[in-house]
């Protein structure tokens, strides 16, 4: 790890990026092109994470590490998985509705573990998927890629999703229907309405956007003026793809802000929150935050120190209202660079001094817990998450280049999407 | 936890005993009518005993109907008697984690739960002294033990007893909402009515409703070593509230030991080997939870039923309640209405305040409106959940833009050295303006907390001014005076105030 802190910051970037990009052609299906949840054994593949590798492709290319027609190729191989899966209300289908489950099988693309069908992770898929468009604008393979992500797109029925409410519904399930976990408050599901919005076949109402932003809560909280939401994730998600700098919708005109900015103040707010560190845990300071939705230790009572300890295992931690278990997403403070560098960098170098164990083969892993003393040194994620290395890979190139801004700035679908969302200004 | 053996009930037939004779007394004798009343009030719960004290005040004759006991459900079955064991678990609370408070722990505290219910029991007799019938006989109100309803517009039959009126008000109150869970009925429940009557701590109680009564009893029934399943339709617990709000509370719950199960409906009941056996699905997922009591808890209903309102031109719905106008005047221009029967909100602040207005605008030249009225309330977990005023999403609806200055208790003083820094004061202030539009707060004593908020509503008092009002140092309530303080650090600072800052320096 020595090796890594002690490169300029470009370099560090450089091997971070590679590394994190690496994931995906280590953990995609030769078949199927699906990409692993994780690099667990027997993962299956998340569709999240297939639009992360999606987007990654012309980042390669961009960056040298893979050639164009292998990009394509790649690319064409996937999107022919999805077209050609089966789209139907049976319990082992791929998706329905133009929509698909959250989990597939590596090799059959059929649903596992009975999980939802996912709305906000096939937006995820489809950004890539929208992305490959954009991108791929030659002819032969890529103008295939066009035609196939065109249609990927369209076969969705966001209306349907809306489940004649007035907000859409977070998951569908064979055996019981739509989920009704219920979406209060600002979170990751921005691009969902967008990309929902600006369907040329079943197009969300624009009041679903509204009725959504209604929950919108806008809060000074630590002293920072944010539009809240707990994990840090939920202020990257959307922003991999859609470059919201000076676009505002109306929320954010009636408080003279915008989403990238509230993203920099929730980054902000995280730092502030770790410095006060209220719970007294172990390494949080304004050099090493970053608390998001992931793994933990798992659902343990530990006493010490006089006093009783709580650890959650897979949860979406957030600040200031926790849940907070002292458990760190090693990546997350990296994913925020394109929002600012000085933290961004200064942080991960902290935490790749202070905890190298967190970042093997120039991989973050998904969680640590310097805190949790019942496994000795920490607790500590095994192996990597799909999601944190796309993320990465995404940011990490945004901040650089702003590659994927810029060719999603070009995408019809989302310009048309903020556009009804009621977004103005700046390059829209 | 250690559950010790049943106690004599002795103490507990006196406390009884002097509960009725305060609330319904056996040798109570019903006065003899007079020919006219200028207000009969139905309900002697906290909106009728309140109406009662505020008509006797204007010098009117007054004649007060109550089917049961005085005092309604708030002292008798709910509020009151909920407090008190509420203070008991919160000691049974404490004791395993006193180390955290530098004292040693008692981790094996044994409950005696008869004595937890006779301590319930002397206070509600205690309390009952203030609403008692000899108390509101001298003070000058005919009080009719028995049930009431109307004859015409402007009379009341109770049993053979005609009472004519010039003005009435209905406060009837409300009652547990039933449910039509299969096999529940014949299983058997509990309800805010019944669950005070416990002989003793049930093993495993199962709760169905998430909402302030079915969280403060899960909270404390577990505090106190009962294996409570706390069961709720919707998402979160108190869906009323705000997220933060409901997930804070849904960890302390957890933390305190109470299964809780969301997004989860009750399928049906029955019962196996005296076990009372719920059939629960969420979403694809079908679970069972063994019961040996059931806490029914999902909200509840107004009493409109064998009151012929009808008969009085007063109209009502079932779920709704009787039809009040903004000065809670019913359909009958003579006849008023306050409280549960006809308020949403159900509460017994709110219940004594409509009960007063409505007699204030039957009686008074200067009638006052419900809509302008601000209502705080509580839910008594720990810690305690308290709102005044509009929520955010009220605000959006009327496309009122705020903005919400949030101070956590974690960064309080008082409440780090008090050991109770869960929790946030969370102000909604409308956005441009300092004006207060609503409050939540979260905090061990949030119900005292939050009256801060109403008093600054009531009066006008915006932020500015609340920034500057001194509080005691160190206090919880001093995170109010920190959530002003962070709206007037969030004030531009002007040119001039700048310029004249760097002439004086």
């Amino acid at each position: 790890m020595d090796e890594l802190t002690g490169l300029s910051d470009s370099a560090l970037l450089d091997r971070l990026q590679r590394g994190a990009f690496s994931y995906i052609t280590d953990y995609t299906d030769a078949e199927t092109g699906l990409v692993a949840d994780t690099s667990r054994a027997d993962s299956p593949c998340s569709i999240a994470v297939v639009g992360f590798a999606l987007s990654c492709y012309p980042i390669a290319v961009r960056n040298g590490w893979m050639s164009r027609a292998a990009a394509a190729q790649q690319t064409l191989k996937t999107l022919h998985s999805f077209w050609n899966s089966r789209q139907s209300d049976q319990p082992d289908a791929t998706g329905y509705k133009g929509f698909y489950y959250h989990f597939l099988h590596m090799k059959t693309r059929r649903r596992v573990w009975q999980c939802e069908l996912s709305l906000v992770d096939t937006t995820l898929l489809l950004a890539g998927v929208l992305l490959a468009g954009c991108y791929f604008d030659q002819g032969g393979d890529e103008a295939e890629i066009r035609t196939l992500a065109d249609a990927l797109y369209r076969r969705v029925d966001w209306q349907w999703a809306l489940n004649a409410g007035r907000t859409v519904a977070q998951g569908w399930k064979p055996e019981c229907g739509f989920l009704h976990y219920g979406w209060e408050g600002y979170n990751e599901a921005t691009i969902l309405y967008i990309l929902g919005l600006g369907s040329p076949t079943y197009p969300l109402p624009p009041s679903s956007f509204t009725d959504w932003t209604v929950t919108y809560q806008s809060e000074n909280l630590l002293g920072q003026n944010v539009l809240y939401s707990g994990p840090l994730f939920t202020h990257l998600f959307s922003h991999a793809w859609i470059d919201f700098r000076g676009i505002r919708d109306k929320f954010m005109r009636a408080t003279h802000s915008d989403y990238f900015e509230n993203s920099r103040n929730s980054i902000a707010l995280h730092r502030e929150y770790a410095a006060r560190n209220p719970h007294d845990y172990v390494g949080y300071s304004r050099n090493l935050w970053g608390i998001s939705a992931g793994e933990g230790p798992g659902y343990e009572q530990l006493h010490e120190d006089h006093r009783d300890r709580r650890f959650f295992g897979y949860t979406a931690r957030g600040v200031p209202y926790g849940p907070d278990d002292g458990t760190i997403s090693p990546w997350a403070m990296l994913a925020t660079l394109p929002f600012g560098a000085g933290p961004a960098i200064a942080g991960t170098r902290h935490l790749l001094e202070t905890y190298p164990q967190v970042c093997s083969s120039d991989r973050f892993c998904s969680g640590y817990n310097p805190t949790f003393t019942g496994s000795g040194d920490g607790w500590l994620s095994e192996g990597w998450f799909g999601l944190d290395q796309g993320l990465l890979v995404l940011m990490i190139e945004n901040y650089r280049s702003g590659f994927v801004w810029d060719l999603m700035r070009r995408c019809p679908p989302i310009r048309i999407g903020l556009r009804r969302a009621g977004f103005k200004g700046g390059w829209l | 936890m250690v559950v010790m053996a049943p106690r004599s009930t002795k103490s507990t037939d006196l406390h009884e005993r002097d509960l009725l004779r305060r609330v319904r007394p056996d040798d109570w004798t019903n006065p003899v009518a007079r020919p006219l009343y200028e207000l009969v009030v139905v309900g002697g719960g906290p909106a009728g005993l309140a109406a009662a004290e505020w008509a006797i005040r204007l010098g009117l004759r007054v004649a007060l109907v109550e089917r049961r006991r005085l005092g309604g459900d708030s002292l008798n079955t709910g509020t009151v008697p909920s407090k008190a064991i509420i203070r008991t678990a919160g000691i049974h609370a404490i004791m395993p984690r006193a180390e955290e408070l530098g004292a040693p722990a008692a981790h094996e505290l044994p409950v005696d739960f008869q004595t937890v219910m006779a301590r319930m029991r002397r206070i509600r007799s205690r309390i009952a002294e203030y609403h008692s019938a000899d108390r509101l006989r001298a003070q000058g109100v005919d009080v009719y033990f028995g049930g009431a309803h109307f004859a015409a517009s402007d009379a009341l039959m109770v049993g053979d007893t005609r009472l004519r009126f010039k003005k009435a008000l209905v406060a009837t109150g409300s009652q547990p909402q039933r449910s039509t869970i299969p096999g529940l009925e014949e299983a058997g429940y509990l309800t805010s009515e019944t669950v005070f009557e416990l002989a003793s701590l049930p093993k495993r109680l199962a709760i169905i409703g998430g909402g302030p009564l079915g969280c403060e009893a899960a909270q404390t029934f577990s505090r106190l070593g009962a294996h409570v399943t706390l069961v709720q339709d919707e998402p979160k617990f108190l869906p009323h509230e705000e997220r933060d709000a409901s997930q804070l509370l849904s960890f302390s719950l957890a933390r305190d030991g109470v299964d809780t199960r969301l997004n989860t409906v009750i399928l049906g009941v029955r019962v196996e080997n005296d076990v009372k056996i719920l059939e629960t699905a969420n979403d694809a997922a079908r679970y069972r939870i063994d019961a040996d009591e059931i806490l029914l808890s999902i909200g509840r209903t107004p009493n409109v039923a064998d009151l012929g309102l009808a008969a009085a031109g007063i109209a009502f719905d079932p779920v709704a309640g009787i039809a009040v106008d903004d000065f809670l005047r019913t359909t009958n221009p003579r006849v008023y209405a306050a409280g549960d029967v006809c308020m949403p909100l159900k509460f017994t602040n709110a219940a004594e305040a409509t009960a007063r207005m409505a007699v204030q605008n039957a009686f008074a030249a200067k009638r006052r409106r419900l809509s302008l009225m601000t209502i705080p309330w509580c839910t008594y977990c720990d810690p305690e959940i308290a709102h005044v005023g509009m929520h955010v999403w009220d605000a959006s609806e009327r496309s009122v833009s705020i903005k919400s200055f949030t101070v956590m208790m974690q960064d309080v003083a008082r409440a780090i050295t008090d050991g109770q820094d869960d929790g946030f004061v969370k102000i909604h202030v409308k956005l441009g303006t300092d004006r207060i539009l609503g409050a939540t707060i979260v905090a061990s004593r949030a119900s005292e907390m939050i009256n801060e908020i109403s008093v600054a509503m009531s009066t006008g008092i915006g932020m500015r001014k609340l920034a500057r009002v001194l509080h005691t140092y160190p206090a919880q309530s001093d995170a109010i005076r920190l959530a002003a303080l962070a709206y007037t650090l969030d004030q531009p600072v002007s040119w001039l105030q700048r310029t004249y800052a760097r002439w004086f320096a």
